[in-house]
């Protein structure tokens, strides 16, 4: 439980860094932080594949490539954020409280009684996760092939200039 | 030694796993046709890397000879059972194929006349037959599954295409707008779904929209919430994904920016997938068991607003239009929501109410909106392409042939009497009647009449002088458009000539 | 000793190996630093560091001691808290792979004692964090706010990247062969008869004797390379085109500890490489036991090797580690760095397809040898083999059909410009 709580603290301090720092570099290395704790939180959910292919995915290629595009393009620095700031900013922060509230207020207090938060042993390891992968999800996992398969197809007739 | 297989296996998890994960059940022909649409793209590929430069008609030849088979091995499966495989992920009974049965036939409408209009835009990349064809698959997927899993990634499927499809006139910043607006709201509208359906999985801890269905429960309040947030994001995914009012901001800049032929498919074939999911999720979140509350007494309030909203303002809207594509944007947005008022009568009283009308309006909804925007299509000529309705002008001198067609096609979606649009909106006027949604049959017949006006301003379009008006030559017409508008117009009454022996055939009974 | 181990809660029992093994890595970069620039310079024919103690072997704590008390400057536009952060980003990964590898035998007395933490998914977590050592070069890169500090950071992304791909397919190939994702699951596999084949049950089974684990080797070798940044992959430091890279804007201490991640990291790799193809601990591809079994006059011998193999695995696996940081050194000793295209259509075009078409061929293999056993493993890779090369030949001849692989080379190199006519002094006029 105490794990749990430092980690949750961090990831939440980092979620809060994403959306409240002027700059995107350090917005994105929030997101980076965030992501990686995320992984230690289904570490301790006995999902360590899971946890891992966070790491893999999330942190080691998709914020690589995030913060490679921001560093190529070179966004500006904090004035960029004072130009925005205008009221549809301040609605937009009011709906999205709004809307965080409502789904805390309904849904928070009913988590808490049901507290066995983690897996069987052995249910995220990666013989489960292939076994699964491979019986009862294979229709999915082939479709998946497909959708990759179509973005990589989309990409390079979208990105060439010449085919 | 040292024992590998203890370590790995320990606990005797590999037989555990084994007992907790059997097996599924693998039923290869009711995947057939998805996986055909697929393969076909996938070797329609490699035919593009071997044809001779420029020249599409081996890919063209390939795509509908695939999409041919996997029709026929759709309607070889009209007497199979019902019958769920691959672990839940694949259901086939009479919606599903009927409408994968639409979804290839709108597939190859749209190929046929892909061609000239590509040639006549200079974008004659032949990975536009693969793509479209995988986005068919996607659509393919989500009428094929009750699965939430399966209708998410088909959706992704058939969206991921369309951004691609939308954005493939490269030369054409408006072209490029259409990609990246659709692109962003999309994505948007696909975390909300994603984000619903994790509630829903959350609250009922299943994937399976017969599971959900079973497991409402309105007395646990915690359960109820989740369920009606899920539900109320879902709704609020598929709704952009139909264009529905208000979430769609986006299709007429899409529709009007895209290729004409994109934009038939999107209006066609992204629709029959759109509103087959919603009619399956919808269907499967209507509980009448005896607990207090039914499910449906939650969200059909918000669905009866956004059909009389979907309808009155696509038609309003439209009416004030000047460009072919941007109208014809709003109608197919008004037309989501003559469909939407179908499907909320057969989800209000299923027992009186069939698939029928749903399916009827859906088949006659894509052979005209696919044959106006293929006549549309014969603006482009030399790269460029003008939509205003003055660039039609002059067209019944050009092309006799497609004028007469338009005028069909517009007689549809107006909704006269000898053409399948008028059975259609009548089919839903009854269906309304019948399932006690007075209301809006009214809205549904007031706003037949207020369409007329602007889709009769298509037809005189085409039939006023070119005189004094920008006049780009129309390109030619070609066989694969001819043969598009021949098929189109030709169904258009077809379907209602041969209406009992179509919907015995379809979907069992009228 | 063991025992007294055993008793410890999970936590003290890490500290304990982490104090074994891991603090060592720190000690044993300055003498890696020695023995790169006395290599190097026996390679290039110069003598090298020699003054400072025996041989130099003092030479690099001289330098640690100069960097020391070095001034520290930080530039006054740089993103302050990144900067600082940055070159701790850097050691990280090296240190947390080290947890993984198995410094010696995972059975018997020493089996408590390494690795330090036996994930089960050991693999994946060397490639998860591994994909971690970019940051510190692109954080460091951006921060230093400094164009060709960025350049190297950006550099560096694309190439890591890249090259994780490669190094993912190459190593998921070794997975499949041993069915296990646990590195001590990896020697174990490794430590079967050679081939699979009974009657040669003396010889171990190391994946860099079998075919496709010798082209996944050469892959890994590669990508793992270019992961550390050294050469011919070190673009992102390029000294000659943009001044040191990341690191232009570091000094002193913090210099210092980009200098010390780059060497463990290196160390790491050369452990990974070790424990996935070369055996691990194991001091000779030879299984001791099997050899005192089966030739009694041998007997005493392969006893004593066994138990020497055994009781001093760490310091094979070190052994085995220094081969591998001597490969690098040799590499640097050797090539030059490679063209920034050259340097992506090695990845993309090269490794990438070679290892994925490897793959198919381990999959076949371990398929045959699943149903008929080591024969039909032989026949169903021959059988992948052709399938790849058919699929290949069949690529080949598309692109060759439809034109466009052709055009495309001839347009970007003009044959005729690019040959040099040798001139041979002895003969007169001669060209050969």
């Amino acid at each position: 439980m105490t794990t749990f709580t430092v980690l949750a603290i961090v990831a939440v301090l980092a979620a809060l860094g994403v959306v409240l720092f002027s700059s995107p570099v350090r917005s994105a290395i929030c997101l980076v932080v965030n992501f990686f704790v995320l992984a230690f939180v289904y570490f301790i959910l006995n999902a360590e594949l899971l946890g891992i292919t966070q790491i893999i995915v999330y942190t080691g290629a998709i914020m690589v490539l995030f913060l490679f595009v921001i560093m190529l393009l070179n966004l500006g620095g904090p004035q960029a954020w004072k130009e925005r700031r205008e009221f549809r900013t301040v609605l937009g922060f009011g709906f999205g409280a709004a809307l965080a509230g409502v789904i805390a207020s309904q849904l928070i207090t009913h988590f808490r009684e049901h507290s066995r938060p983690f897996a069987d042993d052995g249910y995220g390891s990666p013989q489960a996760i292939g076994r699964v992968l491979f019986t009862q999800y294979v229709w999915p996992f082939e479709v998946a092939s497909v959708l990759l398969l179509v973005g990589i197809v989309g990409s390079i007739l979208l990105a060439k200039r010449k085919l | 030694m040292y024992n590998l297989l203890a370590q790995t296996d320990g606990n005797g998890l590999a037989k555990r796993l084994a007992e907790a994960f059997p097996p599924p059940t693998i039923d290869w022909p009711s995947i057939l046709p998805i996986a055909l649409v697929v393969c076909t793209g996938i070797v329609a590929l490699i035919v593009e890397m071997l044809r001779p430069r420029q020249n599409n008609n081996a890919i063209i030849g390939f795509s509908l000879v695939g999409l041919f088979f996997a029709g026929l091995s759709l309607t070889s499966q009209f007497a199979s059972p019902d019958l769920e495989s691959f672990g839940g992920m694949v259901l086939r009974d009479r919606f599903s194929l009927t409408i994968q049965l639409l979804v290839v036939m709108v597939t190859g409408l749209t190929i046929l006349f892909s061609d000239g209009y590509l040639r006549a835009k200079r974008i004659p990349f032949g990975e536009f037959y693969p793509l479209v064809l995988w986005s068919a698959s996607g659509a393919m997927m989500m009428a094929s599954s009750k699965n939430l899993l399966m209708i998410f990634l088909g959706i992704e499927v058939l969206s991921i295409s369309l951004y691609v499809l939308a954005g493939m006139s490269k030369t054409e910043t408006k072209s490029e707008e259409s990609a990246l607006k659709y692109f962003l709201l999309g994505a948007f509208a696909s975390a909300f779904l994603l984000y619903g359906i994790a509630f829903m999985y959350g609250a009922t801890g299943s994937l399976h929209l017969d599971a959900i269905r079973s497991a409402w429960n309105p007395n646990d309040e915690a359960f109820r919430n989740m369920m009606l947030f899920g539900m109320g994001l879902m709704l609020f995914g598929l709704a952009f994904k139909a264009a529905f009012v208000p979430f769609h901001q986006w299709t007429p800049d899409v529709y009007q920016g895209a290729p004409t032929n994109v934009t038939a498919f999107m209006a066609a074939g992204s629709k029959i997938g759109a509103m087959a999911a919603l009619w399956r999720l919808l269907s499967a979140s209507t509980t009448n068991v005896d607990l207090g509350a039914t499910f449906q007494s939650y969200w059909m309030p918000a669905l009866f607003w956004i059909a009389i909203l979907t309808m009155t303002v696509g038609n309003l809207v439209a009416l004030v239009q000047k460009d072919v594509k941007r109208t014809l944007g709003y109608s197919s947005i008004a037309h989501a929501g003559y469909i939407l008022v179908g499907i909320l009568a057969h989800v209000n009283n299923p027992e009186k109410v069939g698939i029928g009308t749903t399916v009827f309006y859906l088949l006659s909804y894509s052979l005209m909106t696919i044959g106006a925007f293929a006549v549309v299509s014969l603006t482009a000529k030399n790269g460029k392409e003008g939509t205003r309705f003055e660039d039609l002008h002059g067209l019944w001198k050009r092309s006799p042939f497609a004028v007469g067609c338009l005028i069909v096609f517009v007689a549809s979606l107006i909704g006269i009497p000898p053409t399948s649009g008028f059975f259609g909106k009548l089919m839903i006027f009854n269906d309304a009647l019948a399932s006690d949604l007075m209301p809006l049959a009214i809205v549904l017949a007031v706003n037949s009449v207020l369409s007329v006006y602007y889709y009769v301003g298509i037809a005189k379009a085409a039939f006023v002088d070119a005189e004094g008006a920008r006049t780009p030559e129309s390109a030619p017409m070609n066989l694969g458009l001819a043969a598009t508008c021949l098929l189109c117009a030709g169904g258009i009454f077809a379907v209602v000539i041969l209406f009992n022996p179509l919907m015995n055939w379809l979907v069992g009974a009228p | 000793m063991t025992d007294w181990l055993i008793q410890q809660s999970p936590a003290i029992q890490a500290t304990v190996r982490v104090l074994v093994f891991v603090l060592p890595l720190l000690l044993l970069v300055p003498g890696l630093i020695w023995w790169e620039r006395r290599l190097l310079s026996w390679m290039q024919d110069r003598i090298g560091p020699n003054r400072v103690g025996p041989f130099g072997l003092l030479q690099p704590i001289a330098d640690g001691v100069k960097l020391f008390f070095k001034e520290d400057i930080t530039p006054s536009t740089v993103d302050r808290a990144i900067y600082f952060v940055a070159p701790a980003v850097a050691l990280f990964p090296a240190f947390a792979i080290g947890g993984t590898l198995p410094w010696g035998p995972h059975y018997g007395p020493l089996m408590h004692w390494t690795p330090i933490a036996n994930v089960n998914i050991g693999i994946l977590y060397v490639l998860a964090i591994s994909s971690l050592g970019v940051y510190g070069v692109v954080l460091s890169g951006y921060a230093s706010n400094n164009k060709y500090s960025l350049l190297g950071g950006l550099r560096s992304s694309a190439q890591l990247i890249s090259y994780e791909l490669a190094m993912g397919v190459s190593l998921a190939c070794m997975v499949m062969a041993t069915g296990s994702l646990k590195m001590t699951d990896m020697i174990a596999a490794q430590m079967e008869p050679l081939w699979g084949i009974q009657s040669l049950g003396w010889l171990q089974n190391w994946f860099l004797f079998t075919p496709f684990g010798l082209i996944s080797a050469v892959v890994f070798l590669i990508c793992m390379v270019a992961e550390t940044n050294r050469t011919p992959f070190d673009l992102p430091e390029a000294e000659n085109e943009i001044i040191a890279g990341y690191h232009t804007e570091y000094s002193s201490m913090k210099f210092a500890v980009f200098f010390m991640g780059e060497y463990a990291t290196m160390f790491v790799f050369s452990g990974v490489f070790a424990t996935v193809f070369l055996g691990g601990w194991n001091l000779l591809p030879i299984n001791w036991d099997v050899v005192a079994a089966q030739v009694p006059a041998l007997a005493g011998i392969a006893r004593a090797m066994d138990g020497l193999t055994y009781w001093l695995a760490p310091i094979w696996f070190l052994g085995k580690c220094a081969t591998g940081i001597t490969f690098y050194i040799w590499l640097r000793a050797t090539l030059p760095r490679l063209r920034y295209d050259q340097l992506m259509s090695l990845g993309w075009k090269s490794l990438l397809p070679l290892a994925v078409a490897n793959f198919i061929v381990v999959a076949i293999w371990i398929m045959g040898t699943k149903l008929y056993g080591p024969g039909g493993g032989w026949a169903g890779g021959l059988l992948g083999l052709a399938i790849v090369y058919a699929l290949y030949l069949n690529f080949v001849s598309a692109t060759r059909k439809s034109g466009w692989g052709a055009k495309d080379r001839l347009a970007m190199v003009d044959k005729s410009a690019r040959t040099i006519d040798l001139v041979d002094p002895n003969v007169a006029g001669g060209t050969r």
